[in-house]
């Protein structure tokens, strides 16, 4: 295994900036990363073993202890908890023989929860050995375990036919399926791959390019909005050795999983986007960071991109275009939701923990490796070669007055038909809900958990920059459900597990709001415990980040929204009530002693 | 050309160096922004939050962001200072803050900064977290319950080769600094003096000696945290 490991990390060149690379296939030969393997890092690498354990012990799909031989993820976002994940993971913890969270007595099977893998309208689902899995059932989960303890190849397990489109090609063999139940301008099939570096880039200036980007008045569809024009301009401007394109492809908002379907169906939109970006900017390193949970697509990709040098659309002097070199990499993740934050992004590209950079300086100046750095969207790089080639006229004629062109939305959760939609910025939330066939609607969560839960009163505002907007993401909750338990809980429970830590504020105070949630929950809370979670969650608002500065919504939206239903579960006429259950702390002590105390009511 | 800057603090015109972050132009000012995590001649991470102010109305780390013409800043404000007092009691009850019992009391910034915010009883429930008590180097003791994780020892004690003795673990409410075994083995007494100095709080301590100066008698005992820079 040694031998292995040295050619593994020369393979690298021993830089230590690929150590995501290292490390993911350090644990494809030998399915985790032992001491041995970080005492080689330490001395290959020249960076001490605890440094080695920090980047390890960051990522969710990393591990320094034993797995089992197949491993299963099973999704915990609130749609796969919605349709059956319970009965899902007590069916696999039963064939399996093992508790969630630990690996099987014979090490055969590891089985652990996972956030959001962008499968919300095909829940529950479990990537399994880097496979997607499903629309499971416990019936599923027999037959899938049965045939991998019968020693059946992974592969072999997807025959439920294939998922549709592409996702039937050999390169992807996946089940998913790309529901696509809404087309608009972006996912109508009316582009010619390249046609733009072919025909546009080489009698099109590339301060000519920016400028018809920004009067598209094209905004990053991640969900943050910024100009998409003016950051190019910006990274045009910024001087150095190198300049870089990402794209980023960390989609982790729960509930969003259109990158997914784009990357599966318009790759070629995608890359050329990038091209198209790299011209403008005067960029010569691209990089595509792909979020682990979409391994199942990276042969196919980068069959892609094989394909595009070997027409020069990516290389050296691409098209004809004299010094226009432009390369890209896909960057495979590991597991963490913050990395879809650009400096955290740009951190694990260099192999690092992916905390967040403080800013200024922004990557425009200062990004991968401190070179000028531009990061879209997928769907924004997706939406640049339609804009070139119809012009931004014709995007400005779509949308609403403070956002232009169409949004393309995940929509999830109780709803008859979930999938993917494409709107027109400034559709009503009315129209949304009922183009989805969803019925008997309690709330619905726009953009995520970062994001706001509405009832409603708010069902006819609209998805816009001026109102609500949106990277996306759309979870239905019908009246059934139970918001605060069930939907506000999962919630809180994502970001802190999601949060890097590095700030005071999110590392801490998501732990005290979700306690003071809990009591609330518990039947003990008083009227000012609403009031002190609206109150605290103020201070996350000096957090370094996005996820930070946001990780309260779903209690400050659910408050704000659905007082009522707080207001319901606090005691009536009681002030104060400390939350402490006296009886309770001293049970175990008093097991262990034999005695029973007396208690006076506090 | 100079490069003076010049830009308010306040209302206090405060003159400064270009390319001098807002805290060291502050403080060179005489006026007081209270860090944790940002420590001289390292690079600052805005990790603490401390040195939250308000630029032109928005919130941000005057130890990371750069002084510039005109700005006007927000600083000791009630916003602000609440702010503060509320970090401080965030980072008391998510660790384990026994000061009586503490060598590094009276020298501890976080227990200083307490005081100065006038923190009585904090607002949150303390969490009484279990953390562990690494003892294995022969020159200090490092004491999870303690460290309010501010990476000062990560980003200062380092080996020759530039190796970090000291580095994260895991991420969230679950973050921890470990110590690397081998160099933690392997420590002079110099290193250990100079990570328990930079340390701000009682999380890294010199094994063998204790209490040389009485508590009572030290730094923060005789005046407030930032009084030195005050005017």
């Amino acid at each position: 295994m040694k031998e292995k490991i040295l050619e593994i990390i020369s393979n690298y060149k021993k830089d230590k900036t690929r150590l995501m690379d290292i490390l993911h296939d350090i644990q494809g030969v030998a399915g985790y990363v032992d001491e041995e393997a970080i005492e080689l890092l330490h001395k290959e690498l020249g960076i001490s073993t605890s440094e080695v354990r920090e980047v390890i012990s960051f990522y969710h799909f990393y591990s320094s202890e034993p797995k089992g031989k197949v491993n299963i993820y099973l999704n915990d976002s609130i749609t796969a908890v919605m349709h059956g994940r319970e009965a899902v993971l007590e069916a696999f913890e039963k064939e399996c023989d093992v508790k969630e969270g630990s690996v099987s007595e014979d090490g055969e099977f590891g089985l652990y929860h996972t956030s959001c893998i962008g499968m919300n309208d095909q829940e529950p689902a479990a990537i399994i050995n880097g496979k997607m899995f499903t629309r499971l059932t416990p019936y599923r989960v027999k037959e899938i375990v049965k045939d991998l303890k019968n020693g059946k190849d992974i592969k072999e397990l997807i025959y439920e036919g294939d998922g549709g489109g592409r996702n039937a090609l050999p390169e992807i063999h996946s089940m998913v399926c790309n529901n696509i139940r809404r087309r608009g301008a972006l996912l109508t099939h009316d582009y010619t791959p390249f046609d733009v570096t072919s025909n546009i880039l080489g009698k099109s200036s590339p301060e000519d390019i920016i400028s018809v980007v920004e009067e598209s008045n094209i905004r990053g569809r991640g969900g943050a909005g910024f100009p998409t024009g003016m950051k190019w301009k910006f990274g045009r401007k910024a001087k150095g050795e190198h300049h870089v394109v990402i794209c980023n492809a960390d989609e982790g908002e729960p509930g969003t999983f259109k990158d997914r379907v784009l990357l599966t169906e318009f790759p070629e939109l995608v890359f050329e986007g990038m091209v198209i970006a790299g011209y403008a900017v005067g960029a010569d390193i691209g990089l595509l960071y792909l979020r682990y949970e979409y391994k199942y697509l990276l042969k196919y990709l980068n069959g892609v991109l094989e394909e595009m040098r070997s027409k020069n659309v990516l290389g050296n002097n691409i098209n004809g275009i004299e010094g226009f070199n432009f390369d890209i990499r896909i960057q495979l993740g590991a597991g963490a939701y913050i990395c879809g934050e650009e400096s955290a992004l740009i951190e694990s590209l260099e192999g690092k923990r992916g905390e967040p950079r403080d800013k200024p300086p922004f990557p425009v100046e200062k990004g991968y490796m401190n070179y000028p750095t531009v990061v879209n969207n997928v769907e924004t790089l997706a939406s640049i070669p339609k804009i070139l080639t119809k012009g931004a006229d014709w995007f400005l004629g779509l949308g609403d007055k403070a956002s232009s062109g169409t949004k393309v939305l995940s929509i999830s959760g109780d709803c008859n038909y979930p999938g993917i939609y494409e709107v027109e910025w400034g559709t009503t939330i009315k129209d949304i809900l009922d183009m989805s066939g969803a019925q008997n609607v309690q709330a619905i969560q726009v953009a995520g958990p970062s994001g706001a839960l509405i009832g409603e009163k708010d069902f006819g505002r609209t998805i816009s920059y001026s109102d609500l907007p949106t990277g996306g993401s759309m979870i239905v909750f019908n009246k059934q459900r139970d918001i605060l338990r069930d939907v506000v809980m999962n919630f809180m429970n994502f970001f802190i597990e999601e949060s890097c830590g590095s700030c005071s504020t999110c590392r801490n105070m998501t732990t005290v709001l979700k306690e003071r949630f809990v009591k609330i929950l518990d039947g003990k809370g008083v009227a000012s415990d609403i009031d002190d979670l609206l109150n605290w969650s103020d201070v996350l608002k000096v957090s370094r980040c996005g996820l930070g500065q946001t990780a309260a919504n779903p209690i400050t939206t659910s408050v704000t929204n659905f007082r009522h239903l707080y207001e319901n579960l606090i005691q009536k006429d009681v002030e104060f009530d400390s939350g402490f259950d006296l009886e309770e702390s001293v049970k175990e002590s008093c097991a262990a002693v034999g005695r029973q105390p007396i208690l006076h009511n506090m | 050309m100079s490069n003076t800057i010049k830009f308010k603090i306040d209302g206090k015109e405060i003159v400064a160096e270009l390319g001098q972050t807002i805290v060291e132009a502050a403080h060179a000012n005489g006026v007081y922004i209270p860090t944790l995590c940002n420590f001289p001649g390292v690079p600052p991470k805005g990790g603490c939050r401390m040195c939250t102010i308000k630029i032109n109305g928005r919130f941000m780390t005057s130890c990371t962001t750069p002084a510039a013409d005109g700005m006007e800043i927000e600083n000791n404000t009630d916003e602000i200072n609440d702010l503060r007092k509320s970090i401080i009691e965030l980072l008391f009850v998510s660790g384990n803050h026994f000061c009586p019992a503490c060598e590094k009391s009276g020298n501890c910034e976080l227990q200083a900064l307490g005081y100065r915010y006038q923190m009585m009883v904090p607002k949150f429930p303390y969490s009484f977290p279990l953390k562990e008590v690494d003892a294995s180097s022969p020159k200090i003791i490092k004491d999870q319950n303690r460290c309010v994780l501010c990476q000062r020892c990560m980003k200062t004690i380092k080996t020759e080769d530039g190796e970090r003795y000291f580095a994260f673990s895991n991420r969230g409410d679950k973050l921890e600094v470990i110590m690397d075994p081998d160099l933690g083995e392997k420590m002079t007494d110099e290193i250990a003096q100079l990570a328990m100095d930079n340390c701000p709080v009682g999380s890294i301590i010199k094994k063998e000696v204790g209490f040389v100066e009485p508590i009572g008698t030290r730094k923060y005992d005789k005046e407030p945290i930032g009084t030195d820079i005050d005017v």
